[in-house]
């Protein structure tokens, strides 16, 4: 087992200093970015001076290396905006968009555990059936028109809950249902080919010759079994949600990092675009680390094989 | 729902006693070959879109305390099919038993609610060791916590105390150091000790009647020998009845004291297994024999049934053998054969012996 975390986190590094040397290489594919700074007369003087004072006359792999020790220091210069460190202003909206993520997961598994398990129970019948319909609506709708229609109704209309902003649970719930809407379809489907597969194996056939009523078998022996694939699809989407959630958050007016980064990139803001492609690296390598160790917690055959 | 009605609600927390050290093993005197068991032509199809399928079609006997019946036949002649029956458990949606009667100690279980059968038959009366010993343990459960399943199920202990109790059960079964290895799961297990577990399973609320479904087709025939004495034991341990369904022959012949023989959903013959073997009555019945090859006579051709088994959706009028039987009369195509009392204890279905 340790060595497979090894292995993980290796591929995990891995992974990010290829998103740090994307990020590299974009920048300097964007153009000179001392044309951008110095004045339309400058003198090609300046332009040297310019040029030695920001180490970008130097060969670019040794730039490369300046610009990773930086990076692993959280170094990705200041904001252009905010004259401030760009990876500190992200980092201060990091726990906003957590909470959002966190939020949309726990709505998307409320709605998907139960849905996909009494489907795969009830066969055909008539939740079966609300559920492929709720399936297709989930997979065609886009999220931030389910946002917009539930600020519609239920924020602007029946004025039951806040329609943007951060502040108690309240504010929470709509973006919450806006992010999670999405992967509620495939949640349940998964679940329930999975729950199907499990419902007819051999040991569930032993568990039933020995008399488990029907609710121990299906929630406790047979789910147990069936989060091993969900687990994977809760992965992919969390990190998702943690990575794209900007689009709900600019329909909610939500202050968590996708938005920054979406207002940074409208005010070529470029350390902060920078840092927030590298955050979104870090983000998707770490949940997908805590999936793969997560596995083993569920299934004793990957913990021990 | 509050957090202790849920708990409730996952745990049924009816306590029963166990039974008593006296009660499992009663004096070891001869009961008479009656009681336990009673199979009345019991008829379970299966509803399917092609067609109705008479998977156990008429099938009667009867099995004393500590008695071992072995069911043979060829695959589809709906051994298993039986064995499900008795439990209550034909495969749903398409399986239905549409007749007859199975009395468990004089009690009726068909038409038994769902939920009666769950909480005190399957597993509490009559409990199944399945055929594969590799696909019959749920991978992500320990085996301490899948043989004390049926042991908080049944409400003979709770939590921990049931898991003492399955440390005792992987005990009896011969898995060694069971207090550790009750801490493993399945895959951490061989072939043999896994079915070892299935049978503690089976065997933890003492059954009145053991059914093993092919529990040993899946194991090396080393294993198989322990794993049959084993069995064994445990019937003499327990008091159980045997229903051991099989297509193993020597098996059948080493384990049981009578056999049932059945084709295409019915018993043809059943017999004292000396009597079975030294002299088969039915033709199916001389036909399997035959075709078993023994030892010490090398070269010489196995002898085969002719023709094919039939199709269960469309069997054939009259006795469902008569196109593979050499015997066959016009009357075996017309009519069924009624089952007959033959010499000695045996009964047979066949025209020959009318």
């Amino acid at each position: 087992m340790s060595g497979y975390i090894a292995r993980r986190l290796l591929q995990g590094v891995v992974a990010i200093v290829g998103a740090l040397l994307i990020v590299f290489v974009a920048q300097r594919l964007s153009g000179d970015p001392v044309a951008l700074m110095l004045p339309m007369d400058a003198t090609e003087e300046d332009f040297a001076a310019m040029r030695q004072a920001l180490g970008l006359d130097r060969p670019l792999p040794a730039q490369f290396v300046v610009f990773i020790a930086n990076a692993v220091q959280g170094d990705f210069g200041d904001s252009y905006q905010w004259q401030a460190p760009a990876m500190a202003l992200l980092l201060e909206r990091l726990p906003a968009t957590l909470e959002l993520a966190l939020a949309g997961l726990v709505f998307a598994l409320l709605l998907a555990v139960p849905l996909g398990v009494i489907s795969a129970v009830h066969r055909g019948g008539v939740v079966d059936r609300v559920a492929k319909i709720f399936a297709m609506l989930g997979q065609a709708v886009p999220g931030f028109w389910i946002g917009l229609l539930l600020i519609l109704f239920i924020a602007v209309e029946l004025q039951w809950l806040p329609a943007f902003g951060r502040g108690g649970l309240a504010n929470l719930v709509l973006p919450a249902i806006a992010l999670g809407w999405y992967p509620v379809a495939a949640m349940t489907r998964t679940l329930r080919s999975s729950m199907l597969d499990i419902l007819d194996s051999d040991y569930v056939r032993m568990e039933r010759a020995i008399g488990l009523p029907e609710r121990w078998i299906v929630w406790r022996f047979a789910l147990r079994n069936a989060f091993v694939p969900l687990v994977t699809m809760i992965g992919v989407y969390f990190a998702n949600m943690l990575g794209g959630a900007f689009v709900i958050e600019v329909v909610f007016a939500w202050p968590g990092v996708g938005r920054a980064v979406v207002d940074a990139v409208f005010a070529r803001d470029f350390p902060v675009v920078q840092a927030g492609v590298v955050l979104a690296a870090v983000v998707f390598v770490v949940v997908n680390l805590i999936v793969d160790l997560s596995y083993g917690f569920i299934d004793p055959r990957i913990r021990h094989g | 729902m509050s957090a202790a009605k849920l708990l409730a609600w996952l745990r049924p927390s009816k306590r029963r006693e166990r039974p008593t050290a006296r009660e499992m093993q009663p004096d070891r005197v001869a009961e008479p070959r009656t009681g336990r068991l009673e199979v009345r032509d019991l008829k379970t199809h299966l509803f399917l879109k092609r067609g109705v399928l008479k998977a156990v079609d008429g099938v009667s006997f009867d099995l004393a305390a500590r008695e071992t019946l072995g069911l043979i036949g060829e695959s589809g002649s709906g051994k298993t099919m039986t064995g499900l029956s008795l439990l209550g458990l034909p495969p749903k949606p398409a399986g239905r038993i549409v007749e007859g009667s199975v009395k468990l100690d004089g009690r009726e279980l068909v038409g038994l609610p769902e939920d009666v059968l769950v909480d005190e038959v399957r597993g509490r009366q009559i409990a199944m060791i399945s055929q594969d010993p590799m696909t019959s343990l749920n991978p992500v459960f320990t085996v301490g916590a899948q043989v004390a399943a049926p042991i908080r199920a049944h409400g003979l202990a709770q939590a921990s105390a049931a898991l003492g109790m399955a440390v005792d059960e992987l005990d009896r079964v011969r898995v060694p150091s069971a207090r550790e290895r009750a801490r493993d799961f399945p895959h951490q297990f061989s072939g043999g000790m896994r079915q070892r577990v299935v049978a503690a399973m089976a065997i933890a609320c003492r059954p009145r009647l053991l059914i093993a479904d092919e529990p040993t087709s899946a194991l090396d025939v080393t294993i198989q020998v322990q794993f049959m004495d084993l069995i064994e034991r445990l019937q003499d341990e327990t008091d159980a009845a045997l229903l051991f369904i099989t297509h193993d022959l020597g098996v059948a012949a080493s384990l049981c004291h009578r056999i049932a023989v059945m084709y295409a959903g019915r018993i043809v013959e059943l017999a004292d297994a000396t009597e079975l073997y030294a002299a088969p009555k039915h033709p199916y019945s001389q036909g399997l024999l035959a075709s078993v090859p023994k030892l010490g006579r090398r070269g010489e051709r196995l002898t085969a049934i002719p023709g094919n088994p039939p199709n269960p959706l469309d069997l054939p009028s009259g006795c469902a053998f008569h196109p593979c039987c050499p015997h066959a009369t016009e009357q075996c195509r017309r009519e069924a054969p009624p089952t007959v009392a033959v010499d000695g204890s045996g009964e047979v279905a066949c025209w020959l012996h009318v």
